[in-house]
């Protein structure tokens, strides 16, 4: 049976579509969840997508992470399912304490909206799982707030236990480390500033975000993270 | 019960980069202004807290701060509480 992708939907998310889309034309359903909701229905992965979730009030994802679906969504993560975050859904994890480290104003504070190369830094997370280490992507990147980091302490631990997923091939933003991505220790949960699901069809530039898309898909249904 | 203003300023923590600081320090010199330098920007939110007193008051924002107003990765939070409460 197709997995079915839950793609939760914020106030001020913008990107849900996109992603339901990119992701049912690789034979995925998508359900869309509402951020009121307290279950996240019959779903074998999360997305939590682009946007300006209660318009970045505070700090973006500040607000969002206290959302009646957030209990829903760390519960699916405690039992080891697949949970993305992109852009937004990236700083609304970090906020949750579900990945490690903040994602603070882009270094020169501009506002980046364009096509980056990545490589990917994990063979093993829920977003590269049998992706090969040092595949370069062509993913479109369009955030302000993008720019990654973390205590040292906590940079040295990713660093060493092999969690961070994605490195900008050159740094945009002035993220430490050129990180563009990471995962939790047992690698379920993802984050990463770029958006794959803009880059799923030829029509946009790019398809290589269905390498990132199609790898969450084949986590679908484990028992175990991937 | 009482009601007691307080004012929670919100910097970033040493250390982290702040760009919106180093901008506006760059440009001192467009206006013709020396000797100024350490520019680092915060955000400032004032709250009308109701609490039996100062110490309850400072309880509440400390927890609000601690789970909501500031990220600890990157930002610390200075609560001052006004001296004279409100009725």
């Amino acid at each position: 049976m197709a997995a079915t992708v839950g793609i939760v939907v914020f106030p001020g998310s913008n990107c849900e579509h996109d992603v339901a889309e990119a992701v049912e034309r690789l034979g995925a359903s998508a359900r869309l969840v509402f951020h009121k909701d307290e279950s996240l229905g019959p779903v074998d992965a999360v997305v939590l997508p682009g946007g300006f979730a209660h318009g970045d009030a505070l700090r973006p994802g500040a607000i969002a992470r206290f959302s009646p679906v957030m209990g829903a969504v760390e519960r699916f993560a405690a039992d080891g399912g697949p949970v993305v975050g992109i852009c937004n859904g990236f700083q609304v994890l970090t906020e949750a304490g579900l990945l490690p480290g903040a994602l603070q104003k882009n270094r020169g504070l501009a506002f980046l909206c364009r096509e980056v190369e990545l490589l990917t830094a994990n063979d093993t997370s829920a977003l590269t799982a049998g992706v090969a280490v040092g595949t370069r992507l062509r993913v479109p990147i369009n955030h302000f707030e993008g720019s990654y980091t973390a205590h040292a302490e906590v940079l040295a631990r990713i660093e060493d236990c092999g969690q961070v997923v994605l490195r900008y091939a050159e740094n945009p933003n002035g993220s430490v480390g050129d990180i563009a991505g990471v995962c939790n220790e047992p690698g379920n949960v993802v984050g990463l500033m770029p958006h794959p699901e803009r880059a799923s069809h030829d029509l946009l530039g790019s398809e290589d975000g269905n390498v990132l898309l199609g790898a969450l898909l084949s986590c679908c249904g484990r028992s175990q993270p991937c | 019960m009482p009601r007691f203003e307080v004012l929670v300023e919100v910097t970033l923590r040493p250390g982290i980069a702040d760009p919106q600081g180093a901008t506006i320090e760059r440009s001192l010199p467009l206006l013709g202004v020396t000797g100024v330098s350490g520019v680092r920007v915060g955000k400032a939110i004032r709250l009308s807290v109701d609490a039996p007193d100062e110490d309850g008051a400072r309880d509440v924002v400390d927890d609000l701060c601690a789970r909501f107003l500031t990220n600890p990765v990157i930002e610390d939070a200075t609560v001052s509480v006004a001296a004279t409460a409100r009725s």
